[in-house]
């Protein structure tokens, strides 16, 4: 008994002292991601498009690397909003919202590129911890007091309206890797893309172990005359609205001189 | 030829938004309407998002009455003090309007609440207009002479106190119900993006009695500024004014008015007011009947802001 007591001391001796020597000796690895810009401007026009960004690993295990079990997951998620879900429901015949749920910080898009399937890469339960993946993506509620199959009906609605408006998607094979340690990963951009400050994260796996995880930011803008106009209407709306009445009276005046009948 | 409407931040045919203009701007030369009831529930239909609708309607009421109130400013069919009054109601009631605009959209009620009142009154007038052309329509082919209500005969709204002496309308009358009207128009400018020309036509000429020749240049004179004023409270407190997409309407509003009136005189008048009647009614049923189909989502997101 005693002598068992001693061999479990030494065994937790030994671990603690492998603990740091291992993470030294063969360096862990690491991810980086690199933008080539970090300021996008999209025209009136903008129908979408594909982003690429690079990335490479940081002292990757040759063996794993040529088995295979590293994957990379990149994900490119839009500035984080509050948003409204509410449920339409007959009343008298009539379609009218009725139930609703406020959620905190919802990345208004998010759009993942992975190197296999999410579901080869790693458990669910890891997704759920990293709030990774438009399914697995943690949305707060901002009344925790309701009750859970609500917040879960809402939720799954608000992933699947954020998905057939094309502000949600997986692009699975999207990652690729070039060499040993250099990958290239394509997001999708949707036509209707938020400006803002979007963060692009790339998260590393080894064997459906999570690694690392490293981030960039990139600044998405409109660009144009349709832009200055918006821009106009929200800074200076008063001047804007004293613009829009103008407009309309000259325009009346002008149509009653050029197509007068009488 | 595809166009990004800045603030409906939607792409739309240039053509299409042309088109509905001219369209629209006939048929209100036509009738004599400013067209904003039938403008609004088009753009709707064109899926741009009706707040946007409703300001952006307001906005080109204000080109389509511009036009018409010279011609009647040259004819002198106007009168400035009527149109004052209602005015004065009309800030008020439009104030109001913008309050509760505000307030259905951050309860996500408020596309409902459009629905409703254009399919309750459009509803209400088309059907009344109706019934009453199809009897004078009646009456004319049976020989008899039309009935005209005598401009003498005096009703409740005329014993009320505060009265005040129009002129150019020949009319001495409380201004309590002028300011209730103009307050009620006001209202459903702001909420309905309409000038209100199809319900101030009718409530001047049968409850206050004002003359018809003066009706329409003094109900087309007081929309201007009631929705110059909407347009400028909606764009400050909602930012909902597209004025790209008002411009394009205004274009094919102010040709296709012109050319309307013209069409308009070749017509009888009972004839016009059925045409216009079913019209209306068109549109309110249409509307009436996306309130009751089962919506394709029935789950619909928006920002817990403004949006």
């Amino acid at each position: 008994m005693r002598g068992l007591r001693t061999l479990a001391a030494i065994t937790l001796l030994s671990l603690i002292a492998a603990a740091p020597a291992k993470a030294q000796t063969p360096p862990t690895e690491g991810i980086q991601i690199g933008l080539s810009t970090d300021a996008i401007s999209i025209t009136a026009g903008f129908s979408g498009a594909d982003l690429t960004i690079f990335g490479s690993l940081e002292n990757p295990d040759p063996l794993v690397a040529r088995q295979g079990r590293y994957d990379v997951i990149v994900v490119l998620e839009g500035p984080p909003k509050p948003v409204v879900v509410r449920r339409k429901d007959r009343v008298l015949g009539v379609w009218i919202n009725l139930d609703s749920e406020t959620f905190e910080n919802v990345p208004v898009s998010y759009s993942v590129a992975t190197t296999r399937p999410l579901q080869d890469i790693t458990e669910p339960k890891s997704y759920r911890q990293l709030s990774l993946g438009a399914t697995n993506l943690y949305m707060q509620p901002a009344d925790a007091g309701d009750s859970p199959a609500t917040i879960e009906e809402f939720t799954a609605a608000l992933r699947e309206r954020k998905a057939a408006a094309g502000l949600y998607s997986e692009n699975v094979g999207g990652v690729q890797f070039l060499s040993q340690n250099l990958f290239r990963a394509t997001v999708r951009l949707a036509p209707n893309v938020p400006v803002g400050t979007h963060r692009a994260r790339a998260f590393l796996f080894k064997s459906g172990l999570f690694i690392k995880e490293s981030s960039a930011q990139l600044e998405i803008r409109k660009s144009g005359f349709e832009q200055s106009i918006f821009r106009v209407a929200h800074d200076y709306s008063f001047l804007y609205g004293v613009f829009a009445v103008s407009l309309a009276m000259v325009t009346g005046w002008l149509g009653r001189l050029v197509f007068r009948k009488d | 030829m595809g166009i990004y409407l800045p603030i409906a931040e939607i792409s739309v045919n240039v053509f299409v938004l042309l088109a509905m203009g001219a369209a629209v701007g006939f048929l209100s030369g036509m009738f004599g309407v400013g067209g904003g009831f039938l403008i609004t529930p088009l753009l709707i239909f064109y899926n741009i998002p009706p707040a946007i609708a409703v300001a952006t309607g307001a906005n080109q009421v204000i080109a389509s009455s511009v036009s018409g109130v010279l011609s009647h400013m040259k004819r002198g069919t106007l009168d400035f003090k009527l149109g004052g009054v209602l005015l004065g109601g009309g800030i008020v009631g439009s104030t109001a309007g913008i309050y509760v605009f505000a307030l259905l959209r951050r309860l996500g009620q408020l596309d409902l609440f459009i629905s409703l009142l254009y399919v309750v009154l459009l509803g209400i007038v088309g059907g009344l207009m109706l019934v009453e052309s199809v009897n004078a329509l009646r009456a004319t082919r049976s020989g008899a002479a039309p009935v005209l209500k005598k401009s003498g005969q005096h009703n409740w709204i005329h014993r009320l106190p505060l009265k005040m002496r129009f002129r150019a309308s020949k009319l001495f009358v409380s201004v309590i119900p002028v300011l209730g009207l103009g307050a009620g128009i006001g209202f459903l400018s702001s909420i309905m993006g309409v000038g209100g020309g199809f319900i101030m036509v009718p409530a001047l000429i049968y409850l206050l009695k004002v003359p018809t020749n003066v009706v329409i240049g003094t109900s087309l004179f007081q929309i201007i500024f009631t929705s110059a004023y909407t347009t400028l409270v909606h764009a400050t407190t909602n930012q909902t004014v597209d004025v790209m997409l008002a411009f394009l309407l205004m274009a094919g509003g102010v040709a296709g008015a012109q050319y309307g009136a013209k069409a308009g005189q070749r017509l009888r008048g009972e004839q016009l007011r059925a045409l216009l009647a079913l019209l209306v009614l068109a549109v309110a049923i249409r509307l009436a009947i996306d309130l009751f189909v089962t919506p394709p989502n029935l789950y619909s997101l928006s920002g817990a802001g403004l949006n």
